[in-house]
């Protein structure tokens, strides 16, 4: 089986400083990857690396793209790699103000996405909105209010609608849960959770919520300065953490 | 079918002073298709760090374990994803749940996720929860909130919704009413009547000897326990 994504020594520094580096990994359809570490582990940077918004010093970047097998995204032209950004991947922002259309309509910001890739039918796009709305428990009768309006939880649940809409086989997630309160975390989890298992979605989960990572991914990969320190199951990684970093993490997590 | 072959393994404590803890040394254990072995030995002596080995769940310092033609102990994670979800079974002790997910979504999964059609898997979920005792009021309703027992009865459901040919039972019949302990106990027979290789910790020393073949003491391979 071919992986649909496969990282190779990827490396970005700010200067002397190290934002992440050599880090590789192969992640194949259906799969969930969770990034876990500190503020400032590198995380993030790996993420935006990995999704094309900033471009590496070193390595390579491979996606099984539909029509040639594994293209380096890296090396690509931009407009392919925008192609790609429309169509195949997904990337879920920690602020839904920055994955969303803050002055257009929740039904207008799923559709613009439906529209990127050459939906033109207004009635087929509304309909298509609503089920989406829908999927992500947002009524009809909000349709056409601006996300302004919309409450922290509800406008990460629109984001989300908003990137999945085009089926995409890769999301990237910046800390998808961050700021929401716990309810409402747990509605966004399960959702995710369905949404993947039903589309097979791979997904790459960055977090620092050890939780999180323990209900939605596969796999789990530990950074602490720039540097992956552990990898493995997730619940491996969780209950028998080898490192003394991620020993560290496991056991400083307050039990409820 | 499960062929653990002297295994080892240590815990290291980095952050208390690196502190190097054995809890296993050599340990070997074969289970044929249709057995079941018990595993024995005082608290401590490394029944679930064993149990939680052969589940891929703690890692293996050396040696096998070998799953069908699986070794856990060096397999790539997206590998033992395959082998829990195909091949092997775990009832732990504790539910532990997405909250909002329905009872009845929770035990179907097993088979959703091996492609089992969604109406089927619903239907077999209701049968197993019928057959346990869950009253049919409580199946749209997340666990979460269910009493220990009712919890219990809904892990080993679920444990046993897809019929893998090999299960791990980490004290199946704790915590239940004489009633659905019988009911626990007649479903792993069948099970062992289907060929499932079965491991299993029981504290409940009547159930164990009522449907385990043989007994494994895990004590003679506890380093500085051994006699």
């Amino acid at each position: 089986m071919t992986p649909l994504l496969q990282v190779d020594s990827i490396a970005k520094s700010y200067g002397s400083r190290i934002g992440c580096t050599d880090v590789s990994f192969d992640l194949y359809p259906g799969e969930v990857m969770g990034i876990v570490g500190e503020s400032g582990s590198g995380k993030s940077t790996l993420l935006n690396c990995l999704a094309g918004h900033l471009t590496p010093d070193r390595g390579a970047v491979r996606f099984d793209t539909r029509t040639d097998g594994l293209r380096d995204t890296i090396t690509m032209s931009e407009p392919e790699r925008r192609m790609l950004g429309r169509t195949d991947w997904a990337f879920v922002h920690q602020h839904a103000r920055d994955g969303l259309r803050m002055n257009v309509s929740a039904g207008g910001n799923v559709g613009e996405r439906l529209m990127a890739v050459n939906a033109r039918h207004y009635g087929e796009i509304r309909t298509e909105a609503i089920d989406w709305l829908g999927r992500v428990e947002i009524t009809e009768d909000r349709i056409d209010d601006r996300p302004t309006a919309f409450s922290g939880g509800m406008q990460q649940r629109l984001q989300i609608a908003r990137n999945l809409v085009t089926g995409p086989r890769l999301v990237f997630m910046d800390e998808p849960t961050g700021g929401l309160d716990v309810s409402v975390q747990a509605r966004l989890l399960d959702l995710l959770r369905g949404l993947v298992r039903e589309m097979n979605l791979s997904a790459i989960i960055v977090t620092h919520d050890l939780a999180v990572v323990r209900l939605l991914a596969d796999r789990l990969m530990v950074m602490k300065d720039g540097h992956v320190i552990e990898t493995g199951l997730t619940d491996q990684v969780l209950d028998d953490p080898q490192h003394a970093y991620t020993q560290l993490l496991v056991s400083s997590v307050l039990q409820v | 079918m499960i062929s653990v072959e002297s295994v080892s393994k240590s815990f290291v404590l980095h952050n208390q002073g690196a502190a190097e803890i054995p809890v296993m040394q050599g340990a070997s254990l074969k289970v044929g298709t249709g057995e079941c072995v018990a595993l024995v030995g005082a608290s401590g002596a490394g029944k679930s760090t064993l149990m939680r080995m052969i589940y891929g769940n703690y890692l293996t310092a050396s040696g096998r374990i070998m799953i069908g033609d699986v070794d856990v102990a060096t397999a790539a994670p997206r590998d033992i994803i395959r082998l829990r979800r195909e091949t092997l079974g775990y009832v732990s002790q504790f539910l532990r749940v997405v909250p909002r997910v329905s009872t009845l979504d929770v035990v179907a999964e097993p088979l959703l996720a091996t492609g089992t059609k969604r109406e089927a898997a619903v239907h077999q979920a209701e049968i197993l929860l019928t057959r346990l005792n869950i009253p049919e009021r409580l199946w749209q309703l997340s666990p979460t909130t269910f009493s220990g027992g009712e919890q219990q009865r809904v892990n080993i459901a679920r444990g046993f919704a897809f019929p893998y040919p090999a299960l791990l039972l980490d004290e199946p019949t704790a915590s239940l009413d004489p009633t659905n302990r019988a009911t626990v106990l007649s479903m792993v027979g069948e099970a062992k009547a289907r060929g499932t290789a079965i491991i299993g910790i029981f504290h409940d020393h009547a159930a164990r000897d009522e449907i385990c073949d043989r007994q494994f003491d895990v004590t003679r391979f506890t380093p500085g326990l051994a006699a």
